[in-house]
């Protein structure tokens, strides 16, 4: 029964094909001839049916991927907007908080992410010059230096539990304006947390990236995956390029005048 | 789009030895007073930081026009977020509202 279904609908196919749809296929032959880079044959199997080639696919990506970091952008931007509204309000305790945050490892958590913006750096070339060893090795490098990123933001957040520096009714109330270094704190774990929360989605990203790498997807015909990836993870690090002076920095030049 | 281009491993390498320096930068000078002009300096150096990542190590000097105009477009959407906002707070006690 499947079989006479089957056979039917090819029949009527073969009746409702016109002359047009022959020359497509003609058409389509003659490129296999080389001519142009119709023919299914010639076809990149990574590439999409709705793209011409792999140059418009990748740039279709990468587009569609700055569309979305765009949205991320915009998404971080209001946090960064509480964060100079409720500096404008509450300057002297942005001061304050700010200098119970430990700027080494602060300062330790940006070099170990522009590392790891490196080595993702060289991970795409390494699919670029369709080197799979190459893009193993510092897919792998990159997911270490982000594992070490989120170990130290854990030894930084256990500090700040256990100053009693969390907001909540636990937070030390014995601070000099301890309601405004409050929502100091609340900004800083609310901005922190979601970018550590954006870390934690990159590694999962960087794991299937590294599986696709390990067999052997990636060409310099076809990366956009890596590339796409890439884009991602260099914005998180952007984040946090803005997020350590806008934190980390504010009271520095107190401490060194014993301020 | 000339994205066959492959960017020689020296400038990412050059790209990332400027950021690790600016990082420093960005260091020694919050520990200096500059009074007001503490937060514009370390601004100014994140945004440069920021444009070397965009441009060098996320390649978007290779990309489309297209590509380009929202990528910008985005930071663009940002300051006026913080512009529109910011000029409603900073201005409420400008004019003085009867019976406030």
């Amino acid at each position: 029964m499947p079989n006479f279904t089957n056979s039917r609908a090819s029949t009527s196919l073969g009746a409702g094909g016109d002359l047009e749809s022959q020359k497509t296929m003609a058409a389509s032959h003659a490129s296999s001839a080389g001519l142009s880079a119709h023919g299914h044959a010639d076809h990149n199997p990574n590439l999409q049916h709705h793209f011409y080639s792999m140059d418009q696919q990748l740039e279709a990506s990468t587009l569609g991927m700055w569309v979305f970091l765009v949205t991320e952008i915009m998404f971080f931007g209001g946090m960064f907007m509480v964060y100079i509204l409720y500096r404008h309000l509450y300057p002297e305790a942005w001061v304050l908080g700010s200098n119970h945050l430990n700027v080494s490892l602060g300062a330790l958590n940006t070099g170990v992410l522009i590392c790891s913006s490196l080595t993702m750096v060289l991970a795409v070339r390494a699919a670029q010059t369709s080197s799979r060893s190459g893009q193993i090795l510092h897919l792998i490098l990159t997911m270490a230096l982000g594992s070490v990123f989120l170990v130290v933001k854990y030894f930084e957040y256990a500090q700040k539990f256990e100053h009693h520096l969390v907001p909540g009714p636990h937070f030390d109330m014995s601070l000099p304006q301890a309601n405004q270094q409050q929502l100091f704190f609340s900004i800083y774990f609310m901005m922190t947390g979601i970018h550590a929360l954006h870390m934690i989605v990159g590694l999962g990203l960087m794991m299937t990236i590294l599986v696709m790498a390990w067999r052997g997807k990636f060409s310099a015909t076809y990366y956009t995956p890596v590339e796409v990836s890439g884009l991602y993870w260099h914005f998180v690090d952007i984040v946090w390029i803005f997020l350590f002076p806008l934190l980390y920095l504010l009271g520095a030049h107190l401490g060194a005048h014993g301020g | 789009m000339s994205e066959h281009v492959i960017t020689p491993v020296r400038t990412y390498v050059a790209t990332f030895v400027a950021l690790l320096i600016l990082t420093a930068v960005t260091y020694l000078v919050a520990t200096q007073d500059f009074g007001w002009l503490n937060t514009p300096i370390a601004l100014a150096v994140a945004f440069t930081k920021a444009t070397l990542v965009v441009v060098y190590f996320m390649g978007l000097r290779y990309n489309t026009n297209l590509t380009k105009t929202v990528a910008i477009g985005g930071f663009f959407w940002l300051t006026i977020l913080f512009g529109i906002t910011m000029s409603d707070y900073l201005t409420r006690a400008w004019i003085g509202v009867p019976g406030r």
